[in-house]
Formats: C-alpha cells, sequence, structure tokens
C-alpha cells in the first residue's frame, strides 16, 4: 500500500504543496521539449521528403555546431562564421544527395537508413580530425545570444527563467513557424509535399527529385545548425550531444514520422514528461530515469495508437 | 575445375533439401572447422585474444540479431541491452552455483535474455518498421540504466563491474584471469559451431519458413495460418537468446569482466552494421559481416601507419582512429551503393562464377 501511496498520491500533494517547483519543472520541460521538437523537425524534413529516416541528424547537430565553434577559434568573426557554417551544411547536402542517395534510388528503406549510419560514423571521424574530440564552449555572446536569468516571484515562490531558454524557445518557434510556412505557402514547398506523396507522381510533373533532395537535406542541415547552437549553449558542443539528439526518435514516433505538428506537440509532451517524471517520481526508483521515460512513454503511446499522434493512418493491402 | 556438380545426383527429397548439397561444400565446410580448430593451436595470442574470439562473439550476435531482422524483418536496437541481461544472467548463476559447470550457466543465461527479449517483442504484434525500432530503444535504454542502478546483479560489488571468477571445464581454467587465450578459443569456437549449427536448421526448416513469410508479408502469412503473435515472439526469444549467449561470451571469455558501459546503444548499432553488411537474411552473412566489421579497424589500423610512413607522414593514435571511423563510415555506403543484398550475395555470386568457370555462362 505504501508504495501506491508513493506513486499516485505524494507527487501530486507535493506538487500542490509547491506549485513554484511545479511551474519551474514545467518550464524546464517545455525548452527541451521546443529543442527536442526541433530536432525531431530535421527527422520529419527529409522522411517527409525522400522516405529516408536519417539518423546522421543527431551528428549533423553536432557538425553544424561543431563547424561554427571550430571557424570561430580559427580567427573568423562570430556572424562570417555562421554563414560559412551555413554554406558548409549547403554542401554537405549537395554531397550527400551525389555521393549517398542518387545511387541508392529505388533501394529498399533499411538500407537507405543504414547508408544514414555510414554517414554518421564518416561525420564523427570527419568532424573529429578537424576539430578535434574535446568539447567547446558554445559562442554565445558573440552571437547576441542573452545570458543571465531572470527570477519571477509567483505562486509563493520564485521561479526561475534562463534568458538564454527563452531565446531558444522564441528563436525555435520562429523556426518552426517559418518552415510551416515554407512548407505549404512557397512553390518549392508545394513541390516537397508532392515529392512526399508520390515520387514517381511528382517526377511525372516535372519536378526533380535531385534538387528537391538537396533543398531538404540543405533545410535539415539550417534546422541542425539552429539546434546545435542551443543545445551547444545549454550543455557545451560535444559529440556527447548525440544521445540527445536520439531523444528526438521517441518525440517523432509519438508524433508520426511525417508530421510536422506532430513533431512539435510529440517534443512538448516528451519534454515535459520526462522533466515530470524524473523530478516527482524519479527518486522512487533511484533516479537517472530521464534516460529511457521517454522511449517508455512513446512505447506505451505506440501500444495505443501505432502511427503516432498525427500520422497517417496504416492501411494494409495484400 | 575442381568444383562442379556434374556427377552427384539427388536420388530422393532429403538429398534435395540439403543445406549443402554439393560435396565440395560440404568437403570445403569440413575444412574450414578443422582448419578454425587448427588456429588455436598456430595462431599466437594477439590472433586469439583481439581478432578471432571477438570475431567469433560478434558473429554470434549477428546471428541472432539477423534471425530477428534478417528472417522476421524486425528491426531491433536493443541487442546491445540483450546481449546484456545475457551477460548479467550469467554472472548471477555463475556466482549462485558454483558447483554447476559454467558452460552450463553460459547456455543457460541466453533463455533470461529470451525472456526479456520476448517480453520487449511484444509491441511487435501491433507496430513495424522504424517504429519499431524505436520502440526496442525503450528496452535498450531501460535496460541500461537497471544494469548500472541494480546493484544486485552485480552481487553488490563496490566497482558495479562483472568479473570472471575463476571457472574450469574439466579441471582447465577456462574463465578468469589464468584461462588462457588457446583454452578460451576452443570453448568458444565450439559453442559457436554448435549454435551456428542449431540456427541453420531452424531457419531451414518450419520455423524458419514461418519467419520468412512474416518478414515478406505478415498479413498474407497470417491468412496462411501463421499466427503472428507467437512467429514474432519466438524470432524474439530466439535471438535474444543468441544475443544473450554472445553477450556472457563477450564479457567472461574476452573481456575476462566489464562495466555496463560496454553494452550501450553503440553496441547495438555496431551489430546492427555487421548484418546488414553480411547481408539480410544470410547466416554465413552474419560471419563475413562481423569480420569486415570487426578485423577491418584492427587491420587498418595496423596497415595505416605503415602506409602513410614512407610519405614523412608520421600519424598519432588519436588521428588514426578518426581515419577509420571515416573509413569504416565510407566503407558502410559503398557496400551498400555496390551490393546492397551484402557480403553474402557476393560470396553467392562468387560461388556460381566458379560452378561455370572458366565459361561466363
Amino acid at each position: 500500500m505504501d508504495i501506491l501511496y508513493k506513486i499516485f498520491i505524494e507527487p501530486f500533494v507535493f506538487m500542490g504543496e509547491a506549485p513554484d517547483l511545479l511551474i519551474q519543472t514545467l518550464w524546464e520541460g517545455l525548452v527541451s521539449g521546443v529543442l527536442y521538437a526541433l530536432i525531431a523537425l530535421g527527422f520529419v524534413l527529409i522522411f517527409k521528403a525522400s522516405g529516408v529516416f536519417n539518423f546522421a541528424q543527431g551528428i549533423m547537430v553536432v557538425f553544424a555546431a561543431l563547424t561554427l565553434v571550430g571557424l570561430y577559434e580559427a580567427g573568423v568573426p562570430a556572424f562570417l562564421a555562421l554563414i560559412l557554417a551555413v554554406l558548409i551544411m549547403l554542401v554537405l547536402a549537395v554531397v550527400v544527395e551525389r555521393v549517398v542517395l542518387r545511387p541508392l534510388v529505388n533501394q529498399p528503406d533499411i538500407i537507405l537508413f543504414m547508408a544514414t549510419f555510414g554517414l554518421t560514423y564518416f561525420l564523427i571521424g570527419f568532424g573529429e580530425l578537424i576539430f578535434g574530440g574535446n568539447p567547446k564552449e558554445m559562442i554565445t555572446s558573440e552571437l547576441y545570444l542573452p545570458r543571465g536569468t531572470t527570477e519571477v516571484e509567483m505562486l509563493g515562490g520564485f521561479v526561475r527563467f534562463q534568458h538564454l531558454d527563452i531565446a531558444a524557445t522564441v528563436i525555435a518557434s520562429i523556426m518552426i513557424g517559418l518552415l510551416a510556412v515554407f512548407f505549404s505557402k512557397t512553390r518549392i514547398g508545394r513541390a516537397l509535399r508532392a515529392v512526399a506523396d508520390s515520387h514517381k507522381a511528382a517526377l511525372s510533373v516535372g519536378i526533380s527529385l535531385n534538387q528537391i533532395w538537396v533543398i531538404v537535406w540543405f533545410a535539415a542541415g539550417i534546422v541542425a545548425l539552429v539546434a546545435g547552437i542551443m543545445w551547444g549553449a545549454r550543455a557545451g558542443v560535444s559529440f556527447s550531444l548525440q544521445i540527445i539528439a536520439l531523444k528526438a526518435l521517441p518525440v517523432l514516433i509519438l508524433g508520426g514520422f511525417t508530421s510536422i505538428p506532430g513533431a512539435i506537440i510529440g517534443g512538448l509532451i516528451i519534454g515535459v514528461g520526462e522533466k515530470l517524471g524524473e523530478f516527482y517520481w524519479g527518486p522512487l526508483v533511484g533516479g537517472g530515469i530521464e534516460t529511457w521515460l521517454a522511449y517508455v512513454i512513446a512505447l506505451l503511446f505506440l501500444l495505443y495508437r501505432p502511427q503516432g499522434l498525427f500520422g497517417e493512418k496504416i492501411i494494409e493491402r495484400i | 575445375m575442381l568444383y562442379r556438380e556434374a556427377g552427384q545426383f539427388k536420388t530422393n527429397y532429403v538429398a534435395d533439401s540439403a543445406i549443402f548439397p554439393l560435396r565440395q561444400d560440404r568437403i570445403g565446410i569440413g575444412l574450414i572447422i578443422v582448419a578454425a580448430y587448427a588456429l588455436a593451436f598456430l595462431g599466437n595470442d594477439f590472433l586469439l585474444q583481439a581478432v578471432l574470439i571477438p570475431f567469433l562473439v560478434f558473429s554470434l550476435a549477428s546471428i541472432g540479431l539477423n534471425i530477428l531482422t534478417g528472417y522476421t524483418g524486425l528491426l531491433s536496437l536493443g541487442t546491445g541491452a540483450f546481449m546484456g541481461v545475457g551477460a548479467y544472467a550469467c554472472y548471477k548463476l555463475m556466482t549462485a552455483f558454483p558447483e554447476v559447470n559454467v558452460i552450463v550457466w553460459i547456455l543457460m543465461s541466453g533463455f533470461f535474455s529470451a525472456a526479456i527479449g520476448a517480453l520487449f517483442g511484444l509491441p511487435s504484434l501491433r507496430i513495424k518498421g522504424f517504429y519499431l525500432a524505436v520502440a526496442t530503444l525503450a528496452a535498450q535504454f531501460f535496460l541500461q540504466w537497471c544494469f548500472i542502478r541494480i546493484p544486485w546483479l552485480v552481487n553488490y560489488n563496490v566497482s558495479g563491474a562483472l568479473e570472471a571468477p575463476l571457472r574450469t571445464l574439466f579441471g582447465i581454467p577456462i574463465i578468469g584471469a589464468t584461462a588462457t587465450p588457446q583454452t578460451r578459443y576452443l570453448v568458444v569456437l565450439t559453442i559457436v559451431i554448435l549454435l551456428t549449427w542449431l540456427a541453420s536448421n531452424l531457419v531451414h526448416g518450419r520455423i524458419g519458413r514461418m519467419w520468412i513469410a512474416i518478414r515478406d508479408m505478415d498479413l498474407a502469412a497470417e491468412l496462411m495460418g501463421i499466427r503472428p503473435l507467437q512467429t514474432k515472439l519466438l524470432a524474439f526469444a530466439v535471438s535474444s537468446y543468441y544475443c544473450g549467449v554472445a553477450g556472457a561470451l563477450l564479457v567472461f571469455l574476452w573481456y575476462g569482466g566489464a562495466e555496463y558501459d560496454v553494452f550501450n546503444i553503440n553496441q547495438s548499432f555496431f551489430i546492427l552494421f555487421m548484418v546488414i553488411i553480411g547481408g539480410l537474411g544470410s547466416l554465413i552473412g552474419s560471419f563475413f559481416g562481423a569480420a569486415l566489421i570487426f578485423i577491418l579497424p584492427i587491420v587498418l589500423g595496423i596497415v595505416l601507419p605503415a602506409m602513410l610512413s614512407p610519405f614523412g607522414i608520421s600519424v598519432g593514435a588519436d588521428v588514426i582512429e578518426h581515419l577509420r571511423f571515416m573509413i569504416v563510415g565510407a566503407l558502410i555506403i559503398f557496400f551498400l551503393i555496390v551490393e546492397p543484398h551484402g557480403l553474402a550475395r557476393l560470396w553467392q555470386i562468387g560461388k556460381q562464377k566458379l560452378l561455370v568457370w572458366p565459361f561466363p555462362y
């Protein structure tokens, strides 16, 4: 009985007793949720347009951030480094399309999935070779990202908001909004959706698959760069960021692989659920449950709705 | 000239469905097994300890994953954790019942990971493809967390690591600090051969056909009277059994002791690489894949400095490591482009060509 009390009653009593702590936890969950959503967005972009489950998205985040910091350390001014990093992501997109995607067109999904594994390994080796394996500091102040904290008095306590977190949330939201407009309003966006629907039909109305792939990989690269800057500012730029990027996977399956709103809502659910779970229920089992809670939430959710929240309904025919 | 099927007539159905229909193949496999045993006495300690033992261990794990991913078509990223379950189960059993022979416990430990595997395989009935892969990640991270947080699993020892106690077979130490690479190699080789033989019989028989039917189209298989739940769970269980035994071998017969970190997510990916490079749905492919992915970096580590030194470029160990990553990554992409069906297909094509040699067809 005691254990049931600890699971079902005590955390909620605690939440009621200290609402400021609850708000703090929710805020932190919200911020990491937005950032998870940002990483997940990169996956969704590529999956929608080419049906490739891009495992290398995580390493692209690290690689983009490393490039930015590495260039800055080499003496390039911060904003020039940012532009150069964007250009390097463009080059990466072109190279990936040429070398990896084009020869593998029409192969089964799992083969393309594996190819992105190969890409991951290559980028890990390449990034470490050029920029070194040591963790680096993200250049926050040079990019005019705010620092410091604001404490707001509410509900009988203080809630602390990191300025950086606020900036991250705002930038990520703008980014997501821009991508949504890009997808629904522009010519290229419509072409992207056509490709996502059917490669053959898109080709027959004169859409160039190769161009579209370069564009989505480039867009995913920019998303990776933004995600890299934000995560890098919070946790330092190193290859361990890759593990954070893996967290985007439960977000994806929660939201559905093909849905941008799904990625955002999934990100928020995972981010908030993870922080709440860790803070209120984690101590019961010794803490550290953050590493797997997201996956278990997603797994339970999948049992109920196999295609995710906003995924297209899976229709099977023989 | 030697490799011909001329003159070998099949006179009954048993001969027709043999795994090695050609006499040359049967002789070849026999020679390979004899050579593998002979290597124990011919090879030096480095070859046995750093190359052959891990190669065999990874081959066994690849066979396990191949049963699940290659034969049944269920993508899993939890291999590392299932290997861990085997290793931890083996450790618990070994230390709780030291009087029973350790070989028994190595083989038994697989059943624990089979049970865990079947448990995490339950969602596979409802979810497929990449969704399932992410679901198995839940197993990976949850189990890894258990390895860290439950001190009971390592008998409350302070270091939190698995340590191999001294165990003997016929009075010869096979596990522990005093076991020589030679005896450990022989034990691993024997277990791997036995389990491979078993796997071969499984996948060529009724069960294997059920798995393949599920892989090719689960709805159609269900209509033909194959029960998807039982078949998929069986695949998860058998696959995890192999992974579990491989995990126990990895810790106790290769490393001699290990921490939870050995069974991290990279291990899972590593084995998935082997399966796909080797060839999905092929047992021999599992060996090829393990050889390529595991032995290639070792060879590169030796060859690269030798290749670069004539040009006056002396490179540090870290650069070699990075180059290795790049080359392995590039090779994976290269192999996928050249032969998406893996090394096993290349092997098949090679044998086909050999049969008709010197004519093109």
